[in-house]
């Protein structure tokens, strides 16, 4: 197995309106692949019918390998909302230790895995602080560490950063090169383009199509701009 | 385990929210004890009474009687026009050894107060017929003693002490008289506190627990966790199991505290088993939040879970068995029996009521289980609109 996500032919429709049409994506293990394009493009529900939350009008998704939805498959993946989505009257322990649970995580590696997770993202010291009590990027740090969890084998990370201080955004891209050296993959969407620069393989959605899908630099030459942001204005110039 | 997780976790979240904490568990308290003040008052009840050829005796003696005023009365057509006129609440009318008696029964309790009265004041009649009659045969007894007594001496006899030898005579007996009721509104069944408290039980257990669960799940989909959840491999049962303990927990502690305050506030007599109270009681419980859990899946916000209640709660009360539904048309009676409160109040009514034994409402416990089997899996089915698997 190669390829830990494959999209084919994906269409999403709500009521009247098409959002996803003949969606093809694909991600290899070891790869990190951003996936752009302006806001309402579809990303989000991109992911969300590649994991099964969204039924699919047409179309497949194979995800490690495994024709989706299925539910097994979803204890080695991790997966960030674009929302935070926690129990808020938790602490952030708390939280940890309950996903962890409802991960499968063995009792006994619980800790280890809490204590891991939050090292990354910087929030070992506000543990046992309840999530109400956090900021808005302490929050986003610690769903980020709750997809962690577990040591999945693919992470999808939607809006991953947003509200994350510069020097910790560093360090989470630090992680993620990590574990992609060690065979993890990541799809991740974001609107911050110097991001989308250091990811393998850029994905442009806009009005429901893949339109443009390879290295940043080989985009960057295809659309003669210097940067992913432009590439980003340009196809929707054109598309317009 | 999984479920454990999730039922320590809505635990955990359920201790630290401390006012709804409050409203699971004083609120009941709260509104049995209004109940009770309301009807505390009810009980100086007074009734007055239009009396029409009724016997001297028997209107001494309801006059008597607590809170009970008669008035004469030589009409009965007129006595009647009072009634109507809600000038008094009942009019008696003795004809041929017959009460007849009209209720405006708009109270339950005056008409109540009234039958009791009356049946008083004519027993408390006989009983005096029946003394004078009495006095006046052993009178008798002891003439015809002293005559035999005389004859004896006369013929040298020896004269039996004993009065076993002699004829009886049997004291006339007092004819009981006949009361003819006859109400103004509803029957005789018509509520009385006492009937509809096993009812009121089973509703208010189903208001409240229904109320908690419905938040319950709300919460977790409108903050989106449970999407995150869902993200996980667990399973969608293991959601629906891990609320339906961890509540159920709250349910049955709420449910008791609701059965003991009502009991021992309210002054309830349970005539059969309290544990068979409590245990029907968790059943209601139990039911309430399978489908408090199902409408939260419909309901887009908290208000819009607030709006099924009067949908939803309220009309189970009607078929309860406050009002009798052999008196209504065919659907309606057929619409009764698919609300799980029907057979809760049945069988509270059983127990509390009547004093009966499991035989009696096995089947209405059974069709409760049912009502939580089929919504349990109904909640499983239903998760599946936020994730296929
Ligand atoms: N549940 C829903 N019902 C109806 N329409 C929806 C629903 N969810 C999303 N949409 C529509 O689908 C389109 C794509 O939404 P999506 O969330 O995938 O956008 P996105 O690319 O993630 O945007 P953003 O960058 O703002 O997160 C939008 O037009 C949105 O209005
Ligand atoms: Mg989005």
């Amino acid at each position: 197995m190669n390829n830990f996500i494959e999209i084919h032919n994906l269409v999403k429709k709500y009521g009247k309106q098409t959002i996803l049409n003949n969606v093809d994506l694909t991600l290899k293990k070891g790869e990190i692949i951003g996936l752009i394009g302006p806001s309402g493009a579809g990303k989000t529900t991109t992911i969300k019918t590649a994991l099964g939350m969204e039924k699919a009008d047409s179309g497949s998704a194979l995800v490690l390998g495994k024709q989706m939805p299925n539910r097994k498959i979803l204890g080695e993946i991790g997966y960030m909302a674009q929302s935070d989505a926690l129990y808020t009257s938790l602490t952030g322990a708390e939280n940890l230790e309950f996903f962890c649970e409802m991960k499968g995580v063995a009792k006994k590696d619980i800790a280890e895995q809490i204590e891991y997770v939050s090292e990354v993202v910087d929030l070992t010291d506000a543990l046992d602080k309840y999530v109400k009590e956090y900021s808005g990027g302490m929050m986003r740090r610690l769903s980020l560490a709750i997809a962690l969890l577990s040591y999945p084998k693919l992470l999808v990370l939607d809006e991953p950063t947003v509200g994350i201080d510069p020097a910790l955004r560093r360090k989470i891209w630090h992680e993620l090169n990590n574990l992609r050296s060690q065979g993890c993959s990541v799809l991740i969407t974001t609107h911050v383009m110097d991001e989308a620069e250091k990811t393998d393989r850029v994905a442009l959605l806009l009005h429901g199509e893949i339109i443009a899908f390879d290295h940043p630099q080989v985009l960057e030459q295809n659309y003669g701009v210097p940067t992913i942001e432009d590439v980003f204005l340009k196809a929707e110039q054109k598309e317009g | 385990m999984r479920v454990t997780a999730i039922v320590k976790k809505v635990l955990k979240e359920l201790f630290r929210d401390k006012r709804t904490l409050a409203m699971i568990f004083l609120a009941p308290i709260l509104v049995l004890w209004l109940m009770n003040v309301m009807f505390a008052s009810n009980s100086s009840t007074s009734a007055k009474l239009a009396v029409v050829d009724v016997p001297h005796q028997v209107n001494k003696n309801l006059d008597k009687v607590d809170h009970v005023s008669i008035k004469k009365y030589t009409d009965r057509t007129q006595a009647k026009k009072k009634l109507k006129q809600n000038k008094i609440d009942g009019v008696i009318y003795y004809h041929h050894n017959k009460y007849y008696v009209d209720y405006a029964n708009t109270d339950s309790s005056q008409t109540a107060l009234t039958k009791q009265a009356l049946k008083v004041a004519i027993t408390g009649q006989s009983i005096t017929k029946m003394k004078t009659a009495l006095t006046q045969s052993q009178k008798q007894l002891v003439k015809l003693s002293k005559q035999l007594a005389i004859v004896a001496q006369k013929n040298g006899m020896q004269v039996p002490t004993k009065p076993g030898t002699q004829k009886k005579t049997k004291p006339k007996k007092a004819k009981k008289a006949k009361i003819i009721n006859k109400y103004h509104y509803g029957n005789s069944d018509t509520g009385f506190f006492n009937k509809i408290v096993p009812i009121l039980i089973a509703f208010f257990i189903f208001l409240f627990v229904f109320l908690i669960s419905g938040m319950a799940l709300l919460k977790e989909r409108t903050t989106g966790t449970l999407d995150r959840l869902l993200a996980t491999p667990v399973k969608r049962s293991e959601i629906i199991y891990g609320y339906m303990i961890s509540y159920g927990i709250i349910a049955v502690i709420q449910s008791i505290i609701i059965i003991v305050v009502t009991i021992w506030l309210l002054n309830i007599e349970v005539a059969g088993n309290v544990m068979w109270v409590i245990l029907i009681s968790i059943l209601v419980a139990m039911v309430a939040l399978a489908f408090g859990f199902l409408l939260s899946t419909i309901a887009e916000s908290e208000f819009q879970m607030m709006q099924f209640i009067p949908l939803v709660a309220v009309p189970q009360i009607f078929f309860s068995g406050i009002i009798p539904l052999d008196s209504m048309a065919n659907w309606v009676s057929y619409l009764g029996k698919i609300l799980p409160l029907t057979y809760a109040g049945d069988a509270l009514n059983q127990v509390i009521l009547y004093g009966r034994g499991f035989e009696s409402f096995a089947g209405d416990m059974l069709a409760l289980l049912i009502f939580i089997v089929v919504l349990v899996a109904l909640n499983i089915v239903g998760l599946k609109r936020y994730r296929k698997v």
